[in-house]
């Protein structure tokens, strides 16, 4: 049977579709030439400019900041959330999975929006704690997601196998429990930390007025147009930067 | 696995109240809130006021929200289309590959999305530009008219939409085509179906699950869709989800724009409604 070329040809040609802007953006990056697109030869520069630039490094800063305490948090919370639904199937489990997955299908501007309306009439000031509070609820899905994934191959009579042997509820949990379910957590970990980096609509509604994160910044720079070849050269470093993490995580996952 | 021991019920609250008190105060109370401060006066200043009023809601009457809300479907539907129509193909593609092969092109199409989402849409806008090689190169085979452009229009809200979209379409409906049985079509084909009968009438009714998926994980964030037609779309390409933050952030009128995300929540309420069903069904 003569299999049709169409479907191979179509991958190639999304992937081509996937790269060019990317690759064009690393190449302007290095492109001396600041207003138009045409080669002007290669330079360093826009990359030492990011160096003279305080507030980038300080909206990184709090970019770190807030991506380390989501992923944190909702490691833990995942964590306990995806034990509550392998183990148990109740009322109350369909409902708390039901929340679970509502933030991954809702729009990331009802998300923004709605958290906004919560902390205004709660008189929360808008500041690096709302714009936490606010990752760390979508974060949450997705670790829950992750490992709960991981607790279907998971083998119990393990633990009951360490508790029979006289370990005590909590010493099985972090002697045997915790060590194995470890690489899938650090993964929901790293996933919810790129996620906080990554995002812009939902944390744009919540933070106030000057503490802004990277994406914040970018986007405010991109819209003045101000800097834009800084902006390539930045962008080039974060590409960088996720191609390190995504490979740390593909180690992970594979080796459990 | 599921065998619940009496005195277990402690072990399940314990496990599961810090992640539900959460979700409930973070996601649950804040979507009522919205339908709250939506029938709230607006303060001249921009806060919200006591009492109740009907001004929000009655803004929604405003006569150039119907064109809104067809745009808004219309970019939606489309950019879902796209991305299951190239989607579909990708993912049959990818089924048939050998093991190795397979985790290479995965992984390929995966690391681009890995990468912050306001870059990626920065590297389109900068790609079409009109001084850009894209836009010069189509201007020099007459594809494109001396003062057409490239960005500020539908066209390319669709096109980085469906950069930004599509492998969220890719990876269901591989996860689909991967448990596809692929004598199926062998047999088809050896009934005398050709290859696009065979593919359009075993192959496509084989993954509707992950069709159903596909679909939904494109189309409900489509439609509050709000840095893409800000980016690079222009005047008449914006959907609800600008006038929402325009009424947010530059009328400062909250109310107004927490009767717009109200609207915006049923309208996506539906599409999730399905989704939920399916599942109880399956």
């Amino acid at each position: 049977m003569k299999a049709s070329r169409l479907p191979l040809i179509t991958t190639l040609l999304v992937l081509v579709f996937f790269y060019l802007p990317i690759l064009a953006l690393v190449l302007r990056s290095f492109n001396a030439s600041r207003y138009t697109p045409e080669w002007r030869g290669f330079t360093w520069k826009w990359y030492e400019r990011i160096a003279d630039r305080d507030d980038l490094l300080m909206a990184l800063g709090n970019s770190m900041k807030v991506a380390l305490a989501a992923a944190l948090a909702s490691m833990i919370l995942g964590t306990a959330a995806a034990f509550a639904l392998n183990r148990h199937r109740s009322r109350l489990q369909d409902f708390h999975g039901l929340l679970v997955r509502v933030p991954l299908v809702l729009p990331d501007i009802l998300m923004g929006m709605s958290l906004l309306l919560l902390f205004v009439t709660a008189g929360l000031p808008l500041s690096l704690v709302t714009i936490t509070l606010a990752h760390v609820t979508f974060c949450l899905s997705y670790v829950t997601l992750v490992v709960l994934a991981r607790l279907e191959d998971f083998d119990f009579n393990v633990v009951e196998a360490a508790r029979d042997l006289g370990a005590g509820r909590v010493a099985a949990f972090m002697k045997v429990t915790l060590p194995i379910l470890a690489p899938g957590i650090l993964a929901g970990g790293l996933l919810a930390f790129t996620l906080s980096i990554d995002d812009y609509v939902v944390t744009y509604f919540v933070k106030g007025p000057g503490a802004d994160t990277l994406p914040t910044l970018v986007y405010s720079m991109i819209k003045k147009s101000k800097e834009l070849p800084v902006i390539n050269a930045l962008s080039t470093l974060m590409l960088a930067m996720t191609f390190v993490v995504v490979m740390l995580a593909q180690r992970l996952t594979r080796r459990a | 696995m599921k065998t619940e021991k009496p005195g277990k019920s402690k072990g399940e609250w314990s496990a599961t109240l810090p992640s539900l008190l959460w979700l409930v105060v973070f996601v649950l109370v804040p979507l009522l809130v919205i339908f709250v401060i939506a029938f709230r006066p607006t303060l001249p200043e921009g806060g919200v006021g006591e009492g109740w009023s009907l001004e929000a809601v009655r803004s929604l009457a405003d006569p150039a929200y119907p064109l809104l809300l067809w745009r808004t479907l219309w970019i939606s539907a489309l950019t879902t289309a796209l991305c299951l129509g190239l989607g579909l193909p990708v993912a049959f593609c990818l089924a048939r590959l050998s093991p190795r092969w397979r985790g290479l092109v995965l992984l390929l199409i995966v690391v681009p999305f890995w990468t912050n989402f306001v870059i990626r849409v920065f590297a389109w806008q900068q790609l079409l530009h009109a001084e850009g090689w894209v836009a010069k190169t189509l201007r020099a085979l007459h594809l494109l008219g001396e003062n057409d452009r490239l960005l500020g229009n539908s066209g390319a809200v669709v096109v980085v939409s469906v950069y930004t979209f599509l492998p969220f379409a890719i990876l269901p409906l591989f996860a689909a085509a991967e448990k596809f049985d692929f004598g199926l079509l062998d047999a088809a084909r050896d009934l005398g179906a050709g290859a696009f009968r065979a593919f359009r009438s075993v192959f496509i009714p084989g993954i509707r699950q992950g069709l159903i998926t596909a679909f939904l994980v494109v189309f409900i964030p489509m439609l509050g869709s709000y840095v893409v037609p800000d980016m690079v779309g222009g005047a008449d390409s914006g959907m609800i989800g600008n006038r929402i933050a325009q009424r947010n952030f530059n009328d400062r009128n909250l109310p107004a724009a927490a009767a717009l995300s109200g609207a915006l929540t049923l309208l996506v309420l539906g599409p999730m409604l399905i989704r939920r069903k399916r599942r109880e069904s399956a």
